[in-house]
């Protein structure tokens, strides 16, 4: 694997960070120029992203990585007899092994290419939930998660007229853990939530949830969409049985995602799609299937999307993940003080541990206008409901404006952020 | 990329801070829900009709500082008007807001709805500026379904 080396800064900037202070080795300057657009004006004013846990900018690394495989290494995989297809089989099981050392997985085929976090959850709910979940039994999950945690669980528990059980968080957004263990009960086949809430930032006690679920026997699918670009993750020490993420927000490219699953459970479970790749042998009478992880991959994946994938994982062990989230913990311990020292303002989502996400409301200002003035200064932030609509409703909120930060963002960028909120509240006034 | 101040008029803020007409009829002759499901805003339009006249129409529901002056000046703009009327002033303010419109906003018919016009710079909003209208078309076609702005 060659490594591209990194652009030189951009001299006419102004180094006036103070990263060194906050996490020793981490540089922002040269994490900044490292993403080509960030260099990027909008309505005219230098573009301040705030829209990270939307989707994450991408380092040129991984450009760079889906370029040479186009340029050097496209072919089929898994197929071929030729020299081209045994380069682009290597190269997306040596993506897929990236994966695994990330992770900290037991095993390559623990690691399955899906298009994103959605659709390795709907890949459980469909086959590991289709089998497990029968009549009367119960999925649970919690009030703060994403649709995309949502909905195939509904999808699944209205098939098989099973229940969908939902554990309440507090007034600061956090799960409490009383009710959730009251609802862990014999007719539970299986707990699904999030690692990191894209709504509120809450970063769920994950340790305790998924022992308390052990106990019981009862598996547990951690949604990790927010969690793998901020912290470090370790599926074995957490010991959960399923794990999902997106590369898209893990500053990788779109299309491609990870499902993690310990070998016993993938082994059990039946395939989620038909198709080529995903077989042994195929005859009109029967079919046997392929072994894992090919089982679950039906069709030509994504492979230039894996590639990009393991050039963004190889990026973010080259900062370090710990230094990653020490700087953003950073950031969003700034961004909290000083936006709601901020008169009017109002934070969702004040837990104790949380991780990326600063989601706000105005009074009597809607968020959508909010985001309309801040977007005229060239600060991209997200207002609406988050595809977290149950957790609007829990805090009695339309829509929240939501700023999440990443790696590359500055203190200088969230005090441009609170002089916008300022400019929001001018032309309101 | 138009000025703020085009999209945020003072008339408009003025409405989205206190709108007119906002209320419930406790028996409408016709009533109808609209979404932006992007947003989250979400409008009830009620009509009371004599004959093909729009006697009175209120509305109730939350929305961002565009979709609710919206709809406050729209049932200002409305009451006493035929089908007819609404379904072409409709027209017109579509036009206005999506930019087709008559240069400067300029359509005397539109009167005051004219300060909608700064919403066509804003291509993200213009769904906030007509929801409140395809709500309204919902009502009088006797729609049972909401309407979505999607």
């Amino acid at each position: 694997m060659t490594t591209i080396a990194r652009p030189p800064l951009d001299s006419g900037r102004t180094a006036v960070h103070e990263a060194h202070e906050v996490a020793p080795g981490f540089d922002v300057e040269r994490v900044r120029a490292d993403f080509p657009i960030l260099r990027e004006k909008a309505r005219g004013h230098q573009l301040v992203y705030l829209d990270n846990a939307a989707t994450s900018q991408k380092p040129k690394t991984v450009m760079d990585a889906i370029v040479r495989y186009y340029e050097h290494d496209n072919a089929n995989i898994h197929r071929g007899v030729h020299y081209l297809s045994e380069r682009a089989t290597e190269e997306f099981e040596e993506a897929r092994k990236s994966v695994q050392t990330f992770l900290h997985a037991t095993r390559p085929s623990e690691i399955i290419f899906v298009r994103g976090a959605t659709e390795g959850i709907n890949l459980v709910a469909q086959t590991y939930g289709r089998v497990h979940v029968g009549a009367g039994d119960e999925v649970l999950i919690t009030t703060m998660e994403h649709h995309s945690n949502i909905v195939p669980w509904q999808m699944l528990c209205d098939e098989k007229r099973a229940t969908l059980r939902v554990a309440p968080i507090n007034d600061k957004g956090e799960l409490i853990l009383e009710e959730f263990a009251k609802l862990l009960g014999p007719k539970t086949k299986i707990v699904s939530i999030g690692h990191v809430s894209n709504a509120l930032g809450t970063v769920n006690p994950l340790a305790e949830i998924i022992t308390m679920a052990h106990a019981r026997n009862i598996p547990v699918l951690v949604d990790g969409a927010q969690a793998v670009p901020r912290v470090a993750v370790n599926v074995q020490e957490l010991d959960c049985d399923f794990y999902v993420f997106s590369g898209h927000k893990t500053y990788g490219p779109t299309g491609i995602g990870i499902l993690y699953g310990k070998s016993a459970l993938l082994e059990a479970m039946p395939p989620y799609q038909g198709g080529g790749d995903m077989i042994s042998s195929v005859t009109f009478e029967k079919t046997i299937y392929n072994k894992v992880p090919h089982k679950f991959e039906a069709g030509t994946p994504d492979m230039s999307g894996a590639v990009g994938l393991r050039a963004a994982i190889e990026y973010l062990n080259r900062l370090g993940m710990d230094n990653v989230a020490a700087y953003e913990h950073e950031l969003l311990a700034y961004a909290t003080e000083v936006v709601s020292a901020i008169p009017g303002v109002r934070l969702i989502g004040t837990a104790k541990q949380k991780a990326g996400v600063l989601s706000f409301v105005i009074e009597g200002i809607h968020p959508h206008d909010i985001g309309t003035i801040l977007d005229q200064e060239g600060i991209a932030i997200r207002t609406g409901h988050h595809c977290a609509q149950p957790v609007m409703a829990r805090f009695c909120v339309d829509a929240t404006a939501r700023a999440s930060f990443g790696l590359y963002n500055t203190k200088e960028e969230i005090d441009a952020l609170v002089r916008g909120i300022q400019k929001v509240q001018e032309v309101f006034a | 990329m138009g000025d703020l101040r085009d999209l945020y008029q003072e008339v408009i803020l003025e409405h989205s801070k206190a709108p007119r007409n906002y209320r419930e009829l406790k028996n409408p002759d016709r009533k109808a829900e609209g979404f932006n499901p992007l947003c989250g805003d979400h409008f009830t339009v009620y009509l009371q009709m004599q004959g093909d006249t729009i006697q009175d129409v209120v509305f109730q529901g939350s929305g961002c500082a565009i979709s609710k002056a919206s709809a406050s000046m729209m049932t200002q703009a409305l009451k006493g008007k035929t089908r007819q009327d609404a379904d072409d002033l409709f027209e017109r303010f579509h036009s206005v807001v999506t930019g087709h419109g008559a240069a400067n906003g300029g359509d005397a018919e539109l009167g005051k709805l004219t300060v909608f016009s700064g919403v066509s710079e804003f291509p993200t909003r213009v769904k906030c500026a007509t929801l409140a209208w395809h709500t309204l078309q919902a009502a009088l076609a006797g729609k049972q379904d909401a309407v979505s702005t999607e």
